[in-house]
């Protein structure tokens, strides 16, 4: 999607297309422009500034398949006063949309190598975009694991499309959960454990991995333990993002902009400020 | 004995310890197999033997009452099950169910104690790779607890 006719400050009106429910306090949100055809290109790791008229604007990593134009696709939680009022609204209902912001994955440089996908609840979302990507450019990839946590079995996003990346795409998932009751068949442990089993040479993989900032620090220990290299780590950081485009300084996280520099960035490059508190 | 022993010395708990070690281990160990669903041990029982497993899933679970079984962790190939053996009372902290059918290798606590004792290098050894278990279980038990998924996480 190019920035929004040139001005990147301005919303644009998208109606709701469709609204998904995929977890007791996630939902998935489809638009599409409201009124001028426009392209909704993204590369997989942007986010959207997604303004809910009268309330106010949030970022939201965009979710959906960045191979495909046919809609814009959100997945969030309902965390606060935004996303409460995001979760009231129908479908036909308009939103503002401002974007893409944000430097993306690095997907290109994946090409030829393994990569490691690890993702820690909610931050699924945004990881999916390059699943997506990886699926329609599946020769051009070695092996690729998907290393998913979450709470609880009812607490996982896409089931149906994580079993089809698996059966379908020659995809490694693996899911786990951090407690489980009753019938769960699956896995139950810390995400960051299932690296060391993982199949990937460390030699030529490249690893992206979104979640809560303690779950991310302790992936990275157990990348580096496996031998993957800082300069072959990504992660996708996350604060306070208003503007967009590095003006205002609200996600500064140290000398970087997250909303501009970010919300990825290579490993060794902010690995003096991951273990710093309070930045 | 020699399929044991090179059984031991494949799992990788094991990995790079002394042959001598290995044998040791061998005097006190016996290959064990338990079918999917099957309980290997109960809370608050006696825990004299642990186990090297070599195929399969194990879940740990606890029970609560009204709420019935909460699993706590999955292990897998390679994984250690049980170190309750190594202190008193020598009492299962957990249960311990087999999710798959298991291949195991179980090695009996009181046997391999009195090793540990009469040749302290080797206890040394056995207790510095436990130590190691149980620090990775009490780390990933602190991210289970942060809850660092949930809304306020």
């Amino acid at each position: 999607m190019s920035n929004l006719n040139g001005n990147p400050m301005l919303p644009q009106s998208f109606r709701i297309e469709r609204i998904k429910n995929e977890t007791d306090d996630t939902f998935t949100v489809e638009l599409q422009p409201s009124k001028n055809v426009m392209d909704l290109s993204f590369h997989a790791g942007q986010f959207n500034m997604l303004y809910i008229y009268g309330v106010g604007e949030i970022p939201i990593s965009i979710s959906g398949d960045p191979c495909s134009q046919d809609s814009l696709v959100h997945t969030t939680r309902v965390v606060g006063t935004v996303t409460k009022a995001m979760r009231k609204l129908r479908v036909g209902d308009l939103v503002g949309v401002r974007g893409p912001f944000g430097n993306p994955w690095p997907v290109e440089e994946a090409k030829g190598k393994d990569v490691v996908l690890i993702a820690g609840g909610i931050g699924l979302a945004p990881i999916r975009p390059v699943v997506n990507y990886i699926i329609a450019n599946r020769h051009a990839f070695k092996n690729v694991v998907m290393l998913y946590g979450t709470r609880t079995p009812k607490d996982i996003l896409y089931p149906r499309e994580i079993k089809l990346w698996e059966k379908k795409h020659r995809i490694h998932t693996f899911v786990t959960v951090d407690r489980a009751i009753g019938n769960w068949d699956g896995n139950v442990g810390v995400v960051t454990k299932l690296v060391a089993r993982a199949p990937f040479d460390p030699q030529n993989a490249l690893a992206m991995a979104c979640g809560p900032e303690v779950m991310m620090r302790f992936t990275v220990r157990e990348l580096q333990k496996r031998g993957i290299v800082d300069e072959n780590i990504y992660v996708s950081t996350e604060r306070n993002m208003k503007c967009g485009i590095g003006h205002c300084g609200h996600c500064q996280f140290g000398s970087e902009f997250v909303c501009k520099d970010g919300p990825v960035f290579r490993y060794d490059k902010i690995a003096h400020l991951f273990d710093v508190w309070e930045v | 004995m020699e399929t044991l022993e090179r059984f031991l010395a494949e799992h990788k708990f094991l990995e790079n310890m002394k042959p001598e070690f290995i044998e040791q281990i061998v005097g006190c160990a016996s290959n064990v197999h338990f079918p999917a669903g099957e309980v290997i041990c109960r809370e608050g029982r006696d825990a004299d033997k642990f186990y090297f497993i070599r195929e399969g899933k194990v879940a740990l679970d606890i029970h609560m009452p009204q709420k019935g079984s909460i699993s706590i962790m999955t292990l897998e190939k390679d994984s250690v099950l049980g170190w309750s053996w190594l202190f008193p009372p020598y009492r299962w902290q957990f249960n311990a169910r087999a999710k798959t059918d298991i291949h195991a290798i179980a090695v009996e606590g009181a046997c391999l104690r009195a090793k540990c004792f009469n040749d302290h290098e080797f206890g040394y050894d056995i207790l510095q790779r436990f130590s190691q278990i149980l620090a990775e279980r009490l780390q990933s038990t602190r991210l289970q607890l942060m809850d660092v998924y949930s809304a306020n996480g």
